[in-house]
């Protein structure tokens, strides 16, 4: 099992992302490998590809609190912007040029504040992070997405 | 003609490349294009944001700034902090392991525009469906070239792993020197692709060569001007993406000026204001503002060097200058030309640094006595980049001045969205998805990084905006 966490630590609450993913990693748990990024990029349909289950955490700007969840497909009539793309085009990658079949799921922590430089989590968004953890911590431990 | 037979298109923000940036277009009732700009978007806070923490902090707090090129930000702003910590010249060691970041940067960086920003418009045309005219429809159609470009990119971000550390930690790069030096396993790691990374470079240079050469009528015209050009330089005139110092050509290639030490950069660099944009325009003082704009990027560097170090690449460089007689190449759309050439330089020197003993060396950092202000300079995957620092007697930053790629290359965007504007889309009928899309064709051979933003999720439609002469709003597409 993968675990994605991706956004930017220097823009608040961008990042949830890494913070989920930090988080994660200190546990060591078996079966999963953690990785962070300050955005998807194509060589993520990589290690995608090498894993059954990937879960791509990124901060949410909107929508339900404290975070959803929520499985994903392979999307192919994606418009691109810059050189980031989303999670769904990395699975129609991951699916055209590597023959994946992985499983993916989208978890979406709910942030406030983006629109400055700082290396802080608004306290609502810390919150939030973690009953993500605890989230994404236990369907880990109990495999729940095989 | 009256202002009331105008109207204003605006494409915001431009697909494929970083950040926020829009063009707007203003049209008169012919659909005559009477004026074109790109607007972006630039966050200038982030100075503020490095004023009052520890000089040693710099490194790893501006990468920060842009989740794309990280690595370019980082080494700038360590070599900026070698002066500051008194080092002039580091161990054998700590230059090569950061020399192989930044070339694993560079190939990285590269190897992603080329195979799957701009590709799709190569391969499929830029009038082609943008339903089809994307990274997705590259690798259903052309699987191989897709997984080519995937896996170029990968193997740079295990070079940056290597040498850096976490993608999103990457703390490699030290104030006068490096943390860690590169282990035998790491080594053997790298060197197993490396031919197989040698062998692709140079398909991918065949790629680009052949685009240009079939299609050299678009070419000279498309995006094109002429201009002044302006990179580093070795001493001998090499081109050295990590280390040199400053030479400018003007459009037939003569020197404005060369052999510049960088330090010294505001004696010849200045930036201009402009009141509809918030990105500056950086000038050659001695010409000025009107005419002292230059390029920066994989082609002024290839236009300004004397000679590349690496036989493949200098093979390619030397084919490249003899279309224009060895005088400086305008063509816009060479970016992705000498882009490759630039990839294949990369990947030959990656190839020489692994097999050298040095960076298994144990000599890592040097210290010095401490000093007030520094300047570091590097050439960043999209050109020339600028960091300044001043530090006080507390190690405190008090002053950051950072003039990146795209800022440099802020006027010839500019005048390549106005060329192709006035040759695509004056006189048409109707502005079409395709003809919006040759001008950002124009922006993306650039590869602007538009000042990297948060991302998070739902943060990034493509908008496009139709206004009048008055500033109303007509009409909007938005693609999300």
């Amino acid at each position: 099992m993968l675990l994605i966490g991706y956004g930017n630590p220097g823009r608040l609450d961008d990042g949830l992302g890494p913070a989920l993913a930090d988080a994660i990693e200190k546990f060591n748990l078996p079966d999963v490998t953690v990785d962070s990024d300050y955005q998807l990029t194509v060589e993520d349909a990589s290690s995608v590809s090498e894993h059954d289950v990937v879960i791509f955490a990124d901060a949410a700007l909107k929508g339900q609190e404290p975070f959803f969840f929520k499985e994903i497909q392979p999307k192919s009539d994606i418009s691109f912007s810059t050189h980031s793309i989303e999670p769904e085009a990395v699975l129609a990658l991951a699916h055209d040029l590597f023959k994946a079949d992985t499983k993916a799921y989208v978890l979406g922590i709910r942030g406030y504040e983006f629109n400055d430089f700082g290396e802080k989590l608004s306290d609502k968004a810390q919150n939030n992070l973690l009953d993500a953890i605890e989230f994404i911590k236990k369907c880990f431990l109990e495999k729940k997405f095989i | 003609m009256s202002d009331n037979n105008l109207k204003r298109i605006t494409i915001e923000p431009v697909t494929r490349v970083e950040g926020h940036g829009k063009v707007s277009l203003l049209l008169d009732d012919q659909n005559n294009v009477k004026q074109a700009r790109l607007h972006i978007v630039e966050f200038r806070g982030f100075e503020r944001f490095i004023i009052g923490r520890p000089y040693w902090e710099v490194p790893v707090l501006v990468q920060r700034l842009c989740g794309i090129c990280p690595v370019s930000h980082h080494l700038a702003a360590a070599k900026a902090m070698d002066i500051i910590a008194g080092v002039d010249e580091l161990t054998p060691t700590a230059e090569k392991i950061r020399r192989l970041m930044h070339y694993g940067q560079m190939f990285q960086s590269h190897a992603l525009h080329f195979f799957h920003l701009c590709s799709p418009d190569l391969l499929f045309g830029f009038d082609a469906d943008p339903a089809i005219r994307n990274v997705i429809g590259v690798a259903q159609k052309f699987p191989e070239l897709a997984v080519q470009g995937v896996m170029m990119r990968k193997y740079g971000q295990e070079i940056i792993k290597a040498t850096a550390g976490k993608k999103i930690h990457g703390t490699g790069a030290i104030p006068g020197g490096v943390n860690k030096n590169l282990s035998i396993e790491e080594r053997d790691f790298l060197l197993k692709d490396i031919d197989q990374m040698v062998e692709w470079a140079i398909g991918a240079v065949e790629i680009a060569k052949d685009y240009t050469l079939k299609n050299v009528d678009l070419a000279k015209t498309f995006g094109t001007f002429e201009s002044n050009h302006l990179g580093l330089v070795r001493k001998d005139g090499a081109m050295d993406l990590y280390h040199g110092n400053l030479r400018a050509v003007d459009k037939d290639g003569n020197k404005i000026f060369d052999q510049v030490d960088y330090k010294n950069y505001v004696d010849y660099i200045a930036e201009e204001v402009k009141d509809w944009s918030y990105m500056k325009f950086p000038f050659i003082k001695s010409i000025g503002a009107e005419d002292g704009w230059y390029r920066v990027g994989p082609l002024s560097r290839v236009n300004i060097c004397d000679f590349i170090d690496t036989p493949l690449a200098e093979k390619e460089r030397q084919e490249f200058m003899a279309i224009t007689g060895g005088k400086p190449n305008h063509m816009t759309l060479a970016y992705h030309w000498t882009r490759m050439i630039e990839t294949l330089h990369s990947i030959e020197k990656i190839k020489e640094l692994l097999n050298d003993p040095d960076l298994q060396g144990t000599d890592l950092v040097k210290t010095g006595k401490r000093r007030g202000e520094a300047v570091g300079l590097l050439e960043a995957p999209r050109g020339t980049l600028f960091h300044h620092y001043k530090v006080d007697e507390n190690d405190q930053v008090t002053m950051a001045n950072l003039i990146v790629s795209t800022t440099n290359n802020n006027t010839p965007m500019n005048m390549a969205v106005q060329r192709v504007a006035e040759d695509h889309l004056s006189g048409k009928p109707e502005i079409t998805e395709g003809l919006l899309n040759h001008i950002e064709v124009a922006i993306r051979a650039y590869d602007p990084c538009l000042s990297c933003a948060t991302h998070a999720m739902g943060k990034m439609p493509l908008m496009v905006s139709l206004f009048d002469h008055k500033g109303e709003l007509v009409d909007k597409k938005v693609k999300e």
